[in-house]
């Protein structure tokens, strides 16, 4: 494989579709580096598979410019695009063995039988299908599947890879291993290619850079890091990883609700704010002065890796705490027996008008909220 | 025996009895039949100039009908399927019509508008072309009775077709056109064969729409079933039989070819049930009274 031939720029230019009465797509705007593995995140409906089969063309845009290593390609057709497309549920020729299956788009190209031969067997290899090219698709499992359908979509060295939820249709195990395996492929080949998901954990593993979606708009685009750390928007906050978050009012300098007093310097007397704090920034300890906050520990949950905890303060708020497992195993939690806690770090959210997020405020000693 | 076990035989028993009486048994008994005569009796009874002659022209229009219904019939399954358009299920619901109308109305429908006098039929007449009385007049009558088949079959299939898979070909470089003959066709085969097969079957058969369309002329326009129908007027069952089987033959190896056609590999229950059943989900209700 050639590399210069799949270092493709995307660049996107205030796209928009809708149908109908439906505005699916909102005036999104984003670029796409050479090489870069880019995931499209965003709950059902929000607009990114629509994106993705804009830039095959299988739809087309009602607003909006798609721009390709400089050149405009809205009116190119599907046919004319030379992109592989992965389709969610693979899409594969049932009447085709696996073999013609991946020749198929070569055979509509013209390429020469022996070429043909030469790069299916070629891609059959790479996808570890080479004993395989006899079967029919649904001879095969899943896993198989997949691998058919994304050598079938690289056969004629398209300009760009486009995955429509390539893990959606798999078990969790096999989804493990197709994350590693469209990770490897994508470092061996380089080619450019976005796909998208709904499972954020899926993105954040998989991805260089990630786009988050909802209702059609593009909430922020990020590396995995940049998104986590620093969301954009409440969306994203609540959409990337877990997050508490509380709506406090702010009096003085500081916003209050119930036991808790956040700083906010920078916002109004009475104005109404939302803030946000990730569960590992919620300590928790069984010894019940050892923070200033008082709670009743409401539930253990284990999640292999750690621990959550959940905590109810005496006017009924709900936190959720992340505790690694040796500090859990420290610690002799029980289940409905009173705790203390402290949040070590939180944010203010933006709201969803402003764009950009402040940094994450480190609590001044002294506060009632430090440990 | 448990009451269950009883409840099977007799289910079975009723089943096993309700196709021998109705379906094995006359089929064996014509077999016999035509066969009292001596199996040479049989082969001189088909070379009687007008029995070869109906039975040919029977064979040959009903594969005129059975080429026209395959062509328009998927493209009206297509478009009844894949388009939207103002009177759509007027036309869906107008295709059931053929099962609905006794074969002799529809032969007095198809007189009336190609016959010389008729709205289509004297500009026809015009240009050359008979209908009435002629052999063009049998496949209009064949046609008419047989236009649901390939559509009731097709319809189903092609809505269950996945259509990412015409846009998986869409993305690799295949235009409409390629795409419907290498992805969309080989798709719906089963289906299509269906059709393509019972339009033939019931084509050979048919019996009153071609005889008020297209008469009883020995050796220009009669068929197969209308000289069956002369040869018992005129006291000869004997040659009525043999013809009879013949047909009756050619349409079984028809149907015994597209169960093989169609039986997806490991697959034990005979296609061509489930396929006939599954064909009539709507039509079940008013088959065809001649």
């Amino acid at each position: 494989m050639t590399a210069t031939s799949n270092q493709t720029k995307i660049e996107v230019h205030n796209l928009s579709k809708r149908f109908g009465s439906v505005q699916a797509v909102s005036r999104v705007t984003f670029n796409v580096r050479s090489g870069e593995l880019l995931g499209l995140l965003g709950p059902s409906g929000s607009g990114k598979t629509t994106v993705l089969r804009m830039l095959a063309g299988l739809e087309s845009p009602t607003e909006g410019d798609i721009v390709v290593d400089g050149r405009r390609i809205n009116d190119l057709s599907v046919q004319e695009r030379n992109v592989g497309f992965v389709f969610q549920h693979y899409a594969l020729f049932k009447h085709l063995s696996v073999h013609e299956n991946v020749a198929f788009g070569l055979r509509i190209r013209k390429w020469n039988a022996e070429d043909i031969r030469g790069r299916v067997t070629e891609l059959l290899a790479l996808m570890s299908l080479q004993d395989l090219g006899g079967r029919y698709p649904h001879q095969l499992s899943g896993g198989q599947r997949q691998r058919v359908a994304i050598a079938r979509a690289l056969a004629s060295r398209p300009k760009m890879l486009l995955l429509d939820e390539p893990f959606g249709a798999v078990d969790a195990k096999v989804r493990q291993e197709l994350r590693e395996w469209l990770i490897r492929l994508h470092h061996d080949l380089n080619v450019t290619s976005l796909f998208v998901t709904h499972d954020q954990e899926e993105a954040m593993e998989v991805s260089d850079r990630i786009i988050v979606f909802s209702k059609g708009r593009l909430e922020q685009v990020g590396t995995p890091a940049e998104i986590y750390e620093e969301p954009a928007t409440e969306f994203v906050a609540r959409f990337i990883g877990a997050m508490n978050i509380l709506e406090a009012e702010v009096r003085a300098g500081v916003a209050r609700i119930g036991p808790f007093e956040f700083p906010s310097p920078a916002s109004r007397d009475g104005q109404k704010v939302r803030v946000g704090f990730r569960p590992y920034s919620v300590k928790v300890s069984e010894e019940p002065e050892h923070f200033r906050l008082q709670a009743r520990l409401r539930h253990i949950y284990f999640l292999g890796v750690a621990y959550r905890l959940e905590i109810e303060t005496a006017d009924g708020f709900v936190l959720r705490s992340r505790m690694n497992k040796e500090e859990f195993s420290r610690r002799r939690f029980e289940i409905g027996s009173p705790v203390s806690f402290a949040i070590t770090e939180f944010r203010m959210l933006p709201d969803a008008a402003e764009r950009g997020s402040p940094p994450p405020v480190p609590l001044p000693p002294g506060s009632p909220l430090t440990p | 025996m448990t009451l269950h076990r009883l409840t099977a035989y007799a289910l079975r028993s009723t089943a096993v009895s309700y196709v021998g009486l109705l379906i094995i048994l006359p089929l064996a008994a014509i077999g016999h039949h035509s066969l009292t005569g001596g199996f040479a009796g049989f082969l001189k009874d088909l070379q009687q100039p007008q029995a070869s002659s109906a039975i040919l022209l029977t064979i040959e229009a009903a594969l005129a009908t059975t080429a026209l219904n395959a062509v328009f019939g998927v493209l009206s399954a297509v478009v009844l399927v894949r388009y939207e358009f103002p009177g759509r299920w007027f036309l869906n619901a107008m295709v059931d019509l053929p099962f609905a109308v006794p074969t002799l109305v529809a032969g007095l429908m198809i007189a009336a508008l190609y016959g010389p006098t008729g709205l289509i039929g004297a500009w026809l007449q015009a240009g050359g072309l008979g209908v009435l009385y002629e052999r063009p007049g049998i496949v209009f009558a064949m046609l008419f009775v047989t236009m649901p088949f390939t559509i009731r079959a097709l319809q189903p299939v092609l809505m269950e077709l996945e259509q990412d898979q015409e846009e998986a070909a869409f993305t690799l470089g295949a235009g409409p056109w390629i795409t419907f003959l290498k992805v969309t066709i080989p798709s719906v085969l089963p289906g299509l064969l269906t059709g393509i097969f019972l339009t033939f079957v019931r084509a050979l058969g048919e019996f009153g729409a071609v005889v008020v369309v297209a008469g009883n002329i020995p050796m220009k326009t009669q068929v197969a079933s209308v000289y069956v129908y002369g040869e018992i007027e005129s006291y000869n069952p004997q040659g009525a039989t043999s013809v009879s089987i013949t047909i009756l033959l050619i349409s079984l190896l028809a149907l015994l070819l597209l169960e093989r056609l169609t039986r997806p590999p490991g697959e034990r229950l005979p296609t061509i049930l489930r396929r006939g059943l599954m064909m009539f989900p709507l039509s079940h209700r008013f088959m065809p009274t001649k």
